[in-house]
C-alpha cells in the first residue's frame, strides 16, 4: 500500500476464524414495562371475563372461560403496548404471546397425556400381580388384584427383540449404502426409504398378513402357525421400523467428517476398512441413537400386531406358534371391554408401561447420543490416550530389538 | 494396497502451485477383492429396501385384482362396505379419510409452526435442546396411548367445543349435526363424540411433532448474518422472523405439513379408538360416527374369507396410492428447499 510495506510488519492480525460456527445473538430483553403491560392485561382478560361468566351468564364450562380469557387478554395486551410503542411494535409483541401460547399448548397436551395415562392406571400399576401374572383365568369383572400383563410384556420383548434383529442389519446397511455408494441408484433407493417411512403401518401389517398368515402352516410356511403367530408380527414391526433406522443413520453418517475418512484413505486403506475402523466407529454414539429411537416406534406400533400377531391370554415364548400378545395390542383390546370393568384400568396400565419404556429408551438415546460424532466422553478420551500410549510403548519396544542404545525412534 | 490412486499426469507437480495449475490431478479409486464385496453386499442391502417396497406394493396390486376386477369402477363410487353381499366400495371410507386429514391438518398447522418458530426462536439457549427432544419424545408415543386419551378424556372434554361451533356456525353444511337444533342443551354429549372431528384433533397431536421438527430444523438454519442484517436495519423479532426465517423455512413449512398429511392420512389405531364406524358419506364433522380406510382395515381384517381379505387390499392399495403421492410431493417440496433439511426420524 505504501513505500514501507518492504518493512517486516510488527504487528499480526490473528487470522478470521472462518470455520468457527457462527453463533447467534441473543436478542431478548426483558423491560418493567413489559411485564407489567403482559400482568395487567393477563388480570384484566381474567376478570372481564369473569364477569362474563357469573354475571350475564349464558356462558359455561372451563375450555370456554380460558379461551375467552386468552382471545382478551391478547386484545388488552395489544392495546397497552400502543400506548407507548408504533404499530410494528405491537405486532411483534402479539407474535410473541402466539407462538409461546401455542407451544404452550403442545407441552400442555404431551404432559397431559402422560399424567392422564398414569393417574388412569395408577389403582392397577399398585398391584404387584400385575407384573407377574397373565390373564389366562381372569374373567371379565375380576378385580385388578387378579391376573396381569407379563405375558404380554414378554411377548412385546419377543416380538420387537426379532424385529430389531431384522431391521438393524438392514437399516444400517442401507445407510452404509446410501452414504459410500453414492450414485444414481443410492439416490433411489433413498427416494423410497422416504417413501416408505410414510407408508402407513396398517399396510405393513396388511402385507404381512396376507403374506405369511394367511398361507400359515401350507407349503413354503408350513414350520409356521397355522393362524396368527409372533414372528409374523416381527415381520410387519421390522418393515415399518426399517425405513426409521435407515435415514436416522444415513443423517448421522453423513456428519462423520470428511477429514478423518479422507486421513484414512490417505494412510492407504480401503473403502472396507474405512467404513469398518473409521466411519462407524466415530458415527458409533449417534448410530446407537438411531437404534433406540427405531426401538421406541417399534415398541409404540399397534396395528401392525393387530393384524399378525392375534390375541392371547397366556404366556408364548414361541413365536413360530399361536398368538402372541403384546402391550399395545392389549392396550387396545382392553379399552374396547363395557366400561366399568376393570380391563380399562388394565388397558392404561399396557399405556403406562409403554410410555415408561418408551420414555427410558429416549432418555437413555439422549444419554450416549448427545454428542456429535468423533466428539467423546471424559471416560473415552482416557481411553484413547491410554491406546496411543500403548502403541507408542509398542513402537519403542520393537524400534529397542533394533537399536538397544535407547535413541527416541523417529521412523526413518 | 488399494484406497485412492492419485497420479500427477506429466506434470512435475512440485514444480506448480496446485491451485493455478490448469491440469486436474487424475483420482481414480483402485478397490480390492474386499471393497469390492463391501459395495457388493451394501448395494444388495440397498436393493433389498427397494424390493421389499416394490414386493408391498405389487402384492397388494395382485391381491386386490380379484376384488377389483368383480367391482369394476362401482369400486370408487360405492359407499358400504359389504364384501360378502358384493358391494363395496371406498367413497364413504375415503372422503371420511380425507375429512380427518384436513381437521388434523388445520389444527396441527398453527400448532407446529408456534411450536417449531418458540423453539428455534424464542426459547432460551438453555432448554433448546431440551424441548427438541421432547417434540421428538412426543413422535414416540405410541398411538394407542394418544388413542386412549382422546376416546376416555380429551373428546368429552371437546364436547362443549364441538357445541360452540355447531351453535354459531350451523349454517355452514359441513357443521350441520342432524338430530340436534341450535342451542339445544337437551341432546346428551354422545351426538357430538367419536366424530371426524374429535378424531382429527387427536390425530393432529400426533402429527405436529414430525410437522415441527422438519420446520425447526430448517428454522434454526437460516442463516446469522441475514438475521442480523434485519436486526441492523432495525427490525423487531418478528419482523426479522417474516423476513428472514419464514422465507428461508418455506420449503420445510409446506413440506412438513405434507408430511404430516401423509402420517394424518395413515393413522389406524387413535382413529379406531375414537370413531363409531358408519359406511355412508359423512360430511358433517361434528356428528357421531365417520370411517378411514385405516379403521376399516383394522376393524375388518379377520373376515375370513378370501375375497373379503381382496377387497381390503383393493382398499389398502387406494390407501397405498394417496399416501405415496402425497410424500413424494412432500419429499420433493422440502430437498428443493433452501435449507434442504432432512428430518431425524
Amino acid at each position: 500500500m505504501t513505500a514501507l510495506d518492504s518493512a517486516p510488519p510488527d504487528t499480526t492480525v490473528p487470522p478470521f476464524p472462518a470455520s468457527a460456527p457462527q453463533q447467534p445473538r441473543p436478542v431478548g430483553t426483558i423491560r418493567t414495562p413489559d411485564v407489567l403491560a403482559l400482568v395487567g392485561s393477563l388480570a384484566a382478560a381474567a376478570a372481564t371475563t369473569g364477569i362474563l361468566w357469573t354475571q350475564l351468564s349464558p356462558f359455561s364450562g372451563i375450555l370456554g372461560y380460558v379461551v375467552v380469557t386468552w382471545c382478551l387478554f391478547v386484545f388488552y395486551y395489544a392495546m397497552l403496548v400502543r400506548f407507548d410503542d408504533n404499530r410494528p411494535t405491537v405486532r411483534d409483541r402479539v407474535a410473541a404471546v402466539v407462538v409461546h401460547s401455542l407451544a404452550a399448548l403442545v407441552l400442555a397436551a404431551l404432559v397431559d397425556v402422560i399424567i392422564y395415562t398414569v393417574v388412569k392406571a395408577w389403582p392397577a400399576l399398585v398391584h404387584l400381580n400385575l407384573y407377574t401374572q397373565d390373564l389366562a383365568t381372569t374373567e371379565l369383572m375380576d378385580p385388578l388384584t387378579k391376573g396381569g400383563i407379563l405375558h404380554a410384556i414378554i411377548g412385546t420383548l419377543i416380538e420387537v427383540g426379532i424385529a430389531m434383529g431384522i431391521a438393524v442389519p438392514f437399516g444400517m446397511l442401507t445407510a452404509v449404502f446410501m452414504h459410500e455408494v453414492p450414485g444414481a441408484f443410492a439416490r433411489l433407493v433413498r427416494t423410497v426409504i422416504d417413501a416408505m417411512t410414510a407408508l402407513p403401518d396398517v399396510l405393513a401389517g396388511l402385507f404381512v398378513y396376507a403374506t405369511l398368515i394367511l398361507f400359515a402352516g401350507r407349503g413354503l410356511l408350513k414350520w409356521f402357525g397355522p393362524g396368527f403367530y409372533g414372528f409374523a408380527a416381527a415381520c410387519a414391526l421390522a418393515i415399518t421400523v426399517i425405513p426409521i433406522v435407515a435415514r436416522a443413520s444415513y443423517v448421522v453418517l453423513r456428519l462423520v467428517p470428511g477429514g478423518l475418512t479422507e486421513a484414512s484413505y490417505a494412510l492407504g486403506s480401503g473403502q472396507w476398512r474405512t467404513v469398518w475402523h473409521v466411519t462407524l466407529p466415530t458415527a458409533r454414539s449417534g448410530l446407537a441413537t438411531a437404534v433406540i429411537l427405531g426401538t421406541a416406534r417399534a415398541i409404540g406400533e399397534t396395528s401392525p400386531v393387530l393384524l399378525t400377531a392375534g390375541v392371547s391370554n397366556v404366556y408364548n415364548y414361541n413365536p413360530l406358534h399361536q398368538p402372541m400378545m403384546s402391550l399395545p395390542l392389549l392396550a387396545f383390546i382392553s379399552e374396547q371391554k363395557p366400561p366399568g370393568s376393570p380391563f380399562i384400568q388394565r388397558g392404561f396400565a399396557c399405556a403406562a408401561v409403554l410410555l415408561v419404556l418408551v420414555l427410558v429408551l429416549f432418555v437413555t438415546a439422549r444419554a450416549i447420543g448427545g454428542r456429535g460424532p468423533g466428539q467423546l466422553s471424559p471416560r473415552q478420551q482416557r481411553r484413547r490416550a491410554a491406546e496411543s500410549h500403548r502403541d507408542l510403548a509398542r513402537f519403542t519396544r520393537r524400534q529397542g530389538a533394533h537399536i538397544a542404545s535407547g535413541i527416541p525412534w523417529e521412523g526413518s | 494396497m488399494a484406497g485412492i490412486d492419485s497420479s500427477a499426469g506429466e506434470q512435475p507437480s512440485s514444480a506448480i502451485d496446485p491451485r493455478h495449475s490448469a491440469v486436474r490431478r487424475n483420482l481414480r479409486a483402485r478397490l480390492n477383492w474386499s471393497d469390492h464385496a463391501f459395495r457388493a453386499i451394501a448395494r444388495g442391502g440397498g436393493l433389498m429396501v427397494l424390493v421389499l417396497m416394490v414386493l408391498v406394493g405389487t402384492f397388494l396390486t395382485f391381491r386386490a385384482l380379484q376384488a377389483l376386477r368383480k367391482a369394476g369402477w362401482s369400486f370408487l363410487t360405492t359407499q358400504q362396505w359389504n364384501p360378502g353381499a358384493g358391494s363395496f366400495g371406498i367413497a364413504a371410507v375415503m372422503v371420511g379419510t380425507v375429512l380427518i386429514a384436513s381437521v388434523a391438518i388445520l389444527v396441527a398447522f398453527p400448532l407446529a409452526m408456534g411450536t417449531a418458530l418458540y423453539i428455534s426462536e424464542y426459547a432460551p439457549y438453555r432448554v433448546r435442546r431440551l424441548l427438541t427432544s421432547v417434540v421428538d419424545l412426543m413422535a414416540a408415543v405410541p398411538s394407542v396411548v394418544f388413542g386412549l386419551w382422546g376416546a376416555f378424556f380429551l373428546q368429552w372434554r371437546m364436547v362443549s367445543l364441538a357445541r360452540w361451533i355447531h351453535d354459531w356456525f350451523f349454517w355452514i353444511p359441513l357443521f350441520q349435526v342432524r338430530g340436534v337444533g341450535r342451542n339445544d342443551t337437551s341432546q346428551t354429549a354422545t351426538y357430538y363424540t367419536s366424530s371426524t372431528f374429535m378424531a382429527g384433533v387427536v390425530v393432529a397431536l400426533m402429527v405436529v411433532p414430525i410437522a415441527s421438527s422438519i420446520m425447526r430444523e430448517a428454522f434454526s438454519q437460516a442463516p446469522p448474518g441475514e438475521r442480523e442484517g434485519a436486526y441492523a436495519l432495525g427490525a423487531t423479532r418478528w419482523g426479522m422472523i417474516r423476513a428472514v426465517v419464514l422465507p428461508f423455512g418455506k420449503g420445510a413449512i409446506i413440506g412438513g405439513t405434507m408430511l404430516g398429511l401423509g402420517r394424518a392420512l395413515g393413522e389406524t389405531i387413535a382413529v379406531v379408538s375414537i370413531i363409531s364406524p358408519v359406511y355412508i358419506i359423512q360430511p358433517h364433522i361434528l356428528l357421531h360416527g365417520t370411517s378411514s380406510v385405516s379403521s376399516l382395515i383394522a376393524l375388518q381384517y379377520q373376515e375370513s374369507g378370501t375375497f373379503a381379505v381382496s377387497a381390503l387390499m383393493a382398499a389398502g392399495l387406494a390407501l397405498f396410492a394417496v399416501t405415496l403421492l402425497v410424500n413424494f410431493v412432500a419429499a420433493v417440496i422440502v430437498s428443493r428447499s433452501r435449507s434442504g433439511a432432512m428430518s431425524e426420524a
